[in-house]
């Protein structure tokens, strides 16, 4: 060892001599694996990755530590029975599995969901996708070394939300609410009008206090711009979705592009980013919070009387003819995506679920290497996952 | 946006009339696709991806399918006449044939330079489930497709060449089945419940081939 | 620590009182400021207040888990809001989720790691047995099947509510231990057995399927048809 490196022991002003401890190792990759069982990897998302000192040199995900057999399930039980199931994908944001689920089984059945079925989906999602965001901007930030007190905030304004949604649906966090062609029951004047007070109220408040509190705050500036950064092209051939790819500064929001349900009857922006880093992909959810806001105020406005479910839509027994659908809509962590082959049986022939989270993951390497080991772990953070769908 | 029969005349006047051919959804949503041979495959891919009249530039989604070996039995109904001159009769023949299973891969494809609404989907087929398993990967055209079919290469036992890291993804490495096919037959444990009933108290009565009295209580069955 | 023989009610006690001194006169010397005690009583009132979990997230149950943690449920009102991410330190395991062939070993193995007095909460319906997904050909059905398990609670996700009240059976359980007679608990039996063995990844499933040691299939009602 010391024939390669002589100055190994180096002489100390007293007469003694010292052994230079980072020349021994010098070169060294350390391998570390993180994970599953790990506080910042969301779950158990385990990630083996190759450090030389605290820079990341190789990152490899290991997936299937919740590989609970979702569409072999899915494949054995009825169309109506996978909508609970679709709710235990990405169980932050429930509503959004099932409003793709029924999406793609209407696609397939040939269903057509009543006017005031679809605003009401409108409403239903898009407060989904501002639990979602809340949740992600609380973890974020604990990912960052905060020690749960953002997420303290978040929760809070989650519980508020999630005690409207409990009232109407009669769950937490299943809700198993949507239904093909339908809902499963109407919403009331009076659950729209407290929905009403507190986004205007309330939530306006946190919004606002985040931003003050954190958007311009010195700490997550130097700790989010610069790190993580993703190229748009890289990002377009690696398939990501949702606001990790509009934080890169690509304008593809699945609302606007397949203008599915009615979402081209509102008037809302699709925030865009400039640089591809953790600050841009935070503030595309702070900001996509202020549009969603917009769109639920947008779709009470207008929500017609009328019926809730479309009476020539079957849910118990339903049989679709024989045949394939792809239908996809924008969930809060981007394009979830069913597709589904029928083959004329009670069951899918084949059940597929097109997980934003997992895909969104292709590129976790191409982010984190030649960074240190605690940017990847925010860089995790603000790609957004949840392992329920990632592993699914 | 061009038609799926102009692009699949595309691809016959560029690479052979053999290498694809429309695979028609009879199913109220009506998303044809084109079945590619393989060998072919990558070429096509690249194509579809920039071409500058189709920029397929996002492949979202990338499956797998497990058609197993079917008995199809036809029905020929025959009228023959009587030869002792009364009505004629009605014989009906069956005639059985398997026609060979195959796994198959499809990928559903998007243009997101020109935002494109309705996806183009491709299928690409093995020569059978057993030996001959291979397919191209489309991994190095597009990058979404990396886990993806590390996935159907778990799930499905597809083979695809070309990857550039392929290995189980979902289950453990050691593991030695590929789950999601039709004919995979899971471990026998989960029939211990208390009250097995149907085909799962058939499974059941395996692991107790002689539930004696003094073990089994058996409720009394009120009618 | 002598358990007086007398009194028919020290048995439904949680501890037995101060050889002597009746329960009743023990109550209102406490009204006056006078306390009484036994080491065991206020070695579990310690341990029962200051439970120190396994910050552990398996799936959709531990968001309710956070939400336990979070300002409205408030876990630290019983004194449990200490989540330590290092088995080493933590004596509750919260099983929060579907517990997958894959993550299987690594669940036991962090068991083994806790220290004893260790004690294990199984939250939801998918630890408990499979719960939906007890099908599914990756899934193990009922985290029973290899460790022990002091309090099960059910639902899908359980409500924090829930959750809170099987911290509760955990104190409870944890007051009605004694340090030494024919009840104490397993951690103070030499011939107790306190490393379960981890599974390993098999060909098909993992081996061994299950841990005799804990659990053994139970006999199952068979219904005759014919009756």
């Amino acid at each position: 060892m010391s024939a390669t490196l002589p100055d190994i022991n180096i002489a100390l002003p007293n007469g003694a001599t010292a052994r230079r401890v980072e020349d021994e190792f010098h070169g060294d990759l350390l391998e570390i694996s993180l994970g599953p069982h790990h506080p910042s990897t969301h779950g158990v998302f385990r990630m083996n990755a190759t450090l030389d000192g605290e820079i990341i040199t190789t990152l490899k995900p290991v997936f299937g530590y919740l590989h609970r057999n979702h569409e072999k399930l899915g494949e054995t039980n009825s169309y109506l029975a996978n909508i609970p199931y679709t709710d235990r994908l990405d169980y932050l944001a429930s509503l959004t599995n099932n409003w793709a689920y029924v999406h793609a089984v209407e696609k397939l059945a040939g269903f057509v969901p009543t006017e005031r079925c679809e605003y009401l989906r409108v409403i239903l999602g898009e407060l989904s996708r501002i639990i979602n965001h809340v949740c992600l901007v609380g973890f974020l930030l604990n990912d960052l070394g905060t020690s749960f007190t953002p997420l303290l905030y978040s929760l809070r304004e989650r519980e508020r939300m999630l005690d409207l949604l409990e009232e109407l649906t009669g769950a937490r966090m299943m809700y198993n609410f949507m239904r093909f062609g339908g809902l499963r029951t109407d919403v009331s004047a009076d659950w729209l009008a407290r929905l009403k007070t507190y986004l205007e109220g309330l939530f306006a408040r946190y919004l606002d206090e985040q931003d003050a509190l954190l958007t311009g705050n010195e700490i997550l500036l130097a700790r989010t711009q610069g790190t993580g950064v993703l190229k748009p092209g890289l990002a377009i051939n690696a398939g990501i979705t949702g606001p990790g790819l509009r934080a890169s500064g690509v304008d593809y929001d699945i609302r606007k592009v397949d203008k599915y349900s009615i979402y081209e009857r509102f008037d809302f922006r699709v925030p865009l980013g400039e640089h591809g880093d953790t600050y841009d992909r935070y503030m595309m959810r702070m900001l996509e919070m202020r549009e969603s806001v917009k769109i639920i105020l947008q779709a009470m406005r207008d929500l017609p009387e009328g019926p809730v479910n479309d009476p020539k839509a079957k849910s118990r027994g339903l049989r679709p003819k024989a045949g394939e659908a792809y239908g996809r809509i924008e969930c809060p962590k981007g394009e979830l995506g069913f597709y589904l082959i029928s083959d004329g049986t009670p069951n899918p022939y084949r059940y597929r679920v097109r997980p934003p989270s997992f895909i969104n993951l292709t590129v976790l390497e191409d982010m984190c290497v030649g960074q240190t080991l605690a940017d990847a772990v925010i860089t995790l953070g603000s790609i957004d996952i949840v392992l329920g769908e990632v592993d699914r | 946006m061009e038609t799926l029969e102009q692009i699949r005349d595309r691809i016959a006047a560029q690479f052979g009339a053999g290498a694809v051919t429309l695979v028609t959804n009879p199913g109220p949503a009506a998303q044809h696709s084109l079945l590619l041979a393989s060998h072919a495959a990558r070429d096509i891919a690249r194509f579809l991806r920039d071409d500058p009249g189709l920029r397929l530039d996002f492949c979202s989604n990338a499956t797998g399918v497990d058609w197993p070996d079917k008995e199809i039995v036809e029905t020929t109904k025959t009228t023959q006449p009587d030869p002792a001159g009364g009505p004629a009769k009605v014989v009906e023949t069956k005639t059985k044939r398997l026609q060979p299973g195959c796994l198959e891969a499809v990928y559903h494809l998007y243009s997101m330079a020109l935002k494109s609404p309705a996806p183009v989907i491709i299928r690409l087929r093995t020569v059978n489930r057993t030996d001959d398993v291979t397919l191209p990967s489309l991994t190095p055209v597009w990058r979404s497709c990396e886990f993806q079919e590390r996935e159907i290469y778990d799930l499905y036992g597809i083979v695809f060449t070309g990857h550039p890291d392929l290995r189980r993804i979902l289950m453990w490495d050691e593991f030695k089945d590929h789950p999601m096919r039709k004919d995979y037959v899971s471990p026998d444990d989960y029939e211990w419940e208390p009250t097995p009933h149907d085909d799962v108290l058939e499974r059941a009565k395996a692991h107790y081939p002689a539930p004696s009295a003094s073990t089994t209580q058996t409720p009394e069955v009120t009618k | 620590m002598s358990i007086p023989a007398t009194t028919s009610t020290s048995s439904s006690l949680p501890t037995p009182p101060p050889a002597g001194i009746s329960v009743e006169d023990r109550e209102s010397m406490r009204k006056q400021g006078v306390l009484l005690t036994s080491f065991n009583e206020i070695y579990n009132w310690g341990r029962a207040n200051s439970i120190w979990p396994l910050q552990f997230g398996l799936a959709c149950c531990a968001i309710e888990m956070i939400c336990v943690a979070a300002a409205r449920f408030d876990i630290a009102r019983f004194g449990a809001e200490i989540f330590r991410a290092s088995p080493r330190q933590a004596d509750l395991m919260i099983v929060n989720g579907t517990v997958t062939k894959k993550m299987l070993p690594q669940v036991v193995r962090l068991w083994n790691q806790m220290g004893e007095p260790k004690f294990c909460i199984v939250m939801g319906a998918c630890a408990s047995s499979g719960g939906p997904f007890k099908q599914g050909y990756n899934v193990v059905k009922g985290i029973d099947r290899y460790i022990p398990v002091d309090v099960y609670v059910p639902g899908c996700p359980p409500r924090p509510e829930a959750l809170l009240n099987g911290l509760m059976e955990i104190q409870k359980k944890m007051r009605e231990e004694t340090l030494t007679g024919p009840n104490a608990p397993r951690y103070f039996r030499k011939d107790a057995d306190c490393v379960y063995p981890v599974p390993e990844y098999g060909g098909r499933d993992l081996v061994p399927p299950h841990n005799p040691k804990v659990w053994k299939p139970a006999a199952p009602i068979v219904r005759d048809a014919k009756a």
